[in-house]
């Protein structure tokens, strides 16, 4: 707990001196980066030690702050398993940062940057160990607040301003809703600490699963309250974007799943409700990534489409608890907390991967993009590991934590007697999760396809260059975390059962629901995946030899790309994103309202003609911002009290002191 | 012996299933055609050649077609032949198969977007996008087929003692089977889809993909798109074939005459209809997924 604590302080500490330092020295952010390095290696240190030795750990002293409430932390499997990306996430940031926003490139916002960078990692970490509401609230508005300022870093952009402002906005507007759930909470149990399980009744159960899907459910960004996630994602510079995809949108979930524990026999609507989310979110959030132009958006988009899986695989351990089945509580949480880490290694990958290409190229457009692989061969290869990753592809290792999903999604088909389940409601998400993946596959095919292969479409292309070598580095370090998760999975299971267990303990309907949790080693065949993962890399080394035996370079012949008989193609003439997105997003029409303006025919000698397409985000277009408005014509009525005069202020304290003295109490 | 035999038989049947395929073509249209192994001789010779390389492509054009054989090879290994268990068979083989499907897919695509070509990349975009539609289709008939079989192996799911399934969900298997063979012909870019003989190249899904590929590397892709149609009649005869006669070789072939005559029927199709248009490609596979689906709900409680 001790190296825990300082690691916490370290890591919250490590831009402060920096922050003082001066503007254009390259020691600050060195010295940030060392501190945030060595804070993350102690708290990774602690969380390896506590999976070695596994004590549950408490700590809890009086606070001076808050009289009602004590200063309480803990770990158990849970958090461990949460803290574990937090750590390495910021870890790989820190360091990937030092070249991708060098200090003296930015010496208005490095500092900033550095600063608030250190803070939003320390709390998250403290929110996971917090063990009442008053910590954990400690911990969420740093975590949010220090975000607004690292997606703002480049405030004098309109776009990222307003990026900033809709994200504070989105993120307040989910602390007003935890507010309330915890103060229901306390209401309920007249104590800030968790509650305790059981404690709570039926009803009052309902509302707090109510309010913390809502809140939550903001800062996960499921659908459809993922309008914040798109533009604050591709506006923040990309290592702050790889620690709010891969880290920090986890918070919502760690915020669920953590509510979920104590919460009493779930009805089945509430696993149902989540499922039903899970699928929408996938589906709809890939049909947005897949109209994007904009390659860090439709990396965002596609953090809502995982949060999706995450849902499914939660919403099925809910199920499971609420008919009573250990292996639906195994696999779908085991998979849904699988798919949390592995996020993190492959999304955080892609984002860096991402950071590379615009650090070389300074636009977000994939139709200026092209042929970047020839130029950037190791940054082409890191993203395709991470594309074939998120797209659950084996051997890497999206593809386990899917299979713990599918594996329980199947098992749903087995509908146990008298539980209530006419039809096997929830094996229909299975399908739903086939077509999640192969909408990633298309996703990511045509944004490689966009970014990396064929020819450039513009000159912006001509002078990529490879990052240094400390964007690099952590970007391999991923590829492998990710080929080691997918080969051998069994290594990484034992953690993963670990919190589920945890997860299950505090579950109150049943003391016995823990001790029937078999471990995803033995539900899942864990071995075969590692056998025909080698095998699959075993048959790659074998053909790719026999092919470049073949294709010796005295065997082959140079030619161009066959142009189909036409004499004179361009790279202009490439598909672009838009061209490769258009059957998907006409069959996605419905939800995603794109705008197009095409040229009209008129005349028998055709016209110079433009033609234009765009995927805006609809919920935030035809939803969120026509309801703000109406809202903000609303309280506009209210101006008439704001006058501007000092004795009608004094007026209006003396009216509500007045009020207080008559109030009848 | 059973893995030998299985391994032969995914070595040597599928550029079979193409002879076959193109000599009952050949018989609609009044003609002799081409030998029945003249895919064997394509291929042999297509091994043997020299290759062209665009000097636009990369390292992935090469690798394209490296990794979608092996992830179709690998997947042939999950699926039960006959009444005989596949080589590699565990529980929830069936996500790997599909999965595998998926890899082959993904890097065939990368390959064709590597060469820059507006055509190959509209074959991939359209390829990706009606693998969309037809992969819940797939997952609705397994759904149904894992529920009669109460397993997530492919070897129990298609294999052993699947006849007592028609005898319970038969409305529901003749839903799927429907559905699957639409699936099939999608997926494999026969005709309605697609025409593997056209000449057009903005007509084309999977043939334009792989226009710049030459030599030895066309003749993986050849072989690779031979065994990934002979896994979907697999499939299909799987369903359609659930007897046991209790001799292993009768099984076999019993098995194989199956492919054949499901082969001989793709053939007919192809003689006979024309090509739907581009756009009502998803409406087919949209009913090929609501008819799985209805398997479901037809399936018994």
């Amino acid at each position: 707990m001790n190296l825990l604590a300082a690691s916490i302080a370290m890591v919250a500490i490590s831009g402060l001196p920096g922050a003082l330092l001066s503007k254009n020295g390259k020691a600050g952010q060195w010295l940030a980066t060392l501190l945030c390095t060595a804070g993350s290696l102690c708290g990774l240190m602690a969380v390896g030690s506590w999976f070695a030795r596994g004590v549950e750990l408490e700590l809890r002293m009086p606070w001076p702050l808050v009289p009602q409430a004590d200063f309480h932390v803990g770990l158990d499997g849970l958090s461990a398993l949460f803290l574990a990306p937090i750590y390495l996430i910021s870890l790989l940031g820190s360091i990937y940062g030092l070249s991708y926003w060098r200090q003296a490139d930015h010496p208005d916002n490095g500092r900033k940057l550095g600063l608030f960078y250190g803070l939003c990692a320390a709390g998250m970490a403290l929110l996971v160990v917090a063990r009442n509401s008053v910590v954990f609230l400690l911990g969420w508005e740093t975590m949010a607040v220090s975000a607004f300022f690292m997606v703002a870093a480049e405030d004098d952009q309109p776009p990222v301003a307003e990026a900033g402002w809709l994200y504070l906005a989105s993120a307040h507007a989910a602390v007003i809703v935890l507010f309330g759930l915890f103060a229901t909470l306390w209401a309920l149990t007249g104590s800030f600490d968790w509650p305790a399980p059981g404690s709570l009744s039926p009803a009052a159960a309902n509302v707090v699963f109510l309010l913390a899907l809502v809140g939550f459910g903001f800062k996960a960004g499921i659908m459809p309250l993922h309008f914040w996630l798109p533009s604050a994602h591709a506006n923040a510079p990309s290592h702050v974007s790889a620690l709010m995809s891969g880290v920090l949108i986890k918070m919502g979930v760690y915020g669920l799943v953590r509510t979920f524990s104590f919460l009493p026999s779930p009805p089945l609507w509430w696993g149902g409700l989540l499922m039903a989310l899970g699928v929408a979110s996938g589906i709809i959030g890939l049909a947005f990534a897949i109209g994007q132009t904009d390659f860090k958006r439709l990396l965002a988009y596609s953090s809502i489409e995982n949060v999706g899986i995450i849902c499914i695989g939660v919403g099925l351990a809910l199920l499971g608890r609420s008919v009573d089945r250990s292996d639906w509580v195994a696999l779908g949480m085991g998979g849904a907390l699988w798919h949390v880490c592995n996020h993190a290694l492959f999304k955080s990958l892609l984002f860096y991967s991402a950071g590379s290409v615009l650090h070389a190229v300074e636009t977000r457009e994939i139709n200026e993009l092209g042929g970047l692989a020839r130029r950037m061969p190791w940054t082409a290869f890191c993203f395709l590991a991470g594309a074939a990753a998120v797209c659950g592809l084996p051997p890497l290792n999206g593809f386990v934590s899917e299979f713990a999903i599918y594996v329980g999604l199947f098992g749903t088909l087995g509908i146990p007697e008298g539980s209530g389940l006419r039809l096997p409601g929830a094996s229909l998400a299975a399908p739903g999760l086939a077509l999640i993946g192969a909408l990633a596959v298309a996703c990511y095919a045509t944004a490689y396809g966009g970014i990396f292969l064929g020819s450039p479409r513009s000159a912006r292309g001509e002078h990529a260059h490879e990052p240094p070598p400390t964007m690099l580095a952590p970007m391999l370090l991923l590829v492998a975390c990710c080929l080691f998760v997918g080969l051998a999975p069994s290594c990484v299971a034992p953690a993963i059962d670990r919190a589920v267990s945890c997860w299950a303990a505090a579950a109150p309907e049943r003391a016995s629901l823990q001790s029937e949790l078999a471990p995803l080693a033995q539900q899942l065949p864990l071995g075969w995946l590692s056998a025909t993962g080698l095998a699959l890399a075993g048959l790659l080394a074998v053909g790719g030899a026999a092919l470049g035996l073949r294709m010796k370079p005295g065997r082959v012949a140079a030619s161009s790309t066959w142009g189909c008989g036409y004499a004179a193609p361009n790279a202009r003439m490439q598909y672009g994103a838009s061209s490769f997105s258009e059957i998907l997003v006409g069959l996605f029409r419905w939800a995603l309202r794109p705008h197009s303006r095409r040229p009209a025919i008129v005349d028998l000698f055709p016209q110079a003609a433009a033609f234009e397409s765009r995927v805006d985000d609809s919920v935030l277009e035809r939803l969120i911002m026509p309801a703000m408005r109406w809202l903000g014509s609303r309280v506009l009525l209210l101006r008439v009290l704001q006058q501007g005069n000092v004795r009608v202020y004094l007026f209006y304290i003396f009216a509500a002191l007045l009020l207080l003295l008559v109030w009848p109490h | 012996m059973q893995v030998a035999i299985h391994v032969l038989t995914v070595i040597l049947a599928p550029l079979l299933l193409r002879g076959v395929i193109n000599k009952t073509k050949a018989w609609f249209a009044g003609r002799v055609g081409p030998p029945l192994l003249q895919p064997y001789y394509d291929v042999i010779r297509l091994l043997q050649k020299d290759s062209v390389i665009s000097t636009t492509t990369t390292w992935i054009f090469r690798a394209g077609p490296a990794v979608s054989l092996a992830a179709v090879l690998l997947a042939a290994m999950l699926l039960p032949f006959g009444r005989e268990t596949a080589p590699a068979s565990f529980a929830g083989d069936v996500f790997l198969f599909v999965y595998l499907l998926a890899l082959g897919r993904f890097f065939l695509a990368l390959a064709a977007l590597d060469t820059g070509s507006a055509f190959e990349g509209m074959g991939a975009t359209r390829e990706l996008s009606f693998a969309v539609l037809a992969e819940p289709a797939l997952f609705f008939g397994f759904l149904v087929t894992a529920r009669l079989s109460h397993s997530l192996s492919l070897s129990q799911m298609l294999g052993e003692s699947f006849d007592q399934h028609w005898q319970t969900g038969g409305a529901s298997l003749v839903l799927v089977l429907v559905s699957w063979f639409i699936v099939l012909l999608a997926e494999n870019s026969r005709i309605p889809f697609d025409d593997p003989n056209t000449h057009l190249e903005l007509t084309m899904i999977h043939e334009v993909m792989v226009l710049d590929h030459s030599g030895p590397a066309l003749g993986m892709i050849l072989y690779g798109a031979a065994v990934k149609l002979f896994l979907f009649c697999a499939l299909i005869v799987q369903l359609l074939l659930p007897f046991d006669t209790g001799y292993a070789l009768l099984n076999w072939l019993c098995f194989l005459g199956g492919t054949a005559v499901l082969a001989v029927f793709i053939g007919t199709i192809e003689s006979t209809m024309a090509r739907l248009r581009m756009t009502e490609v998803p409406r087919l596979l949209i009913t090929a997924c609501v008819l799985s689906a209805f398997g479901i709900i037809l399936l018994p409680r």
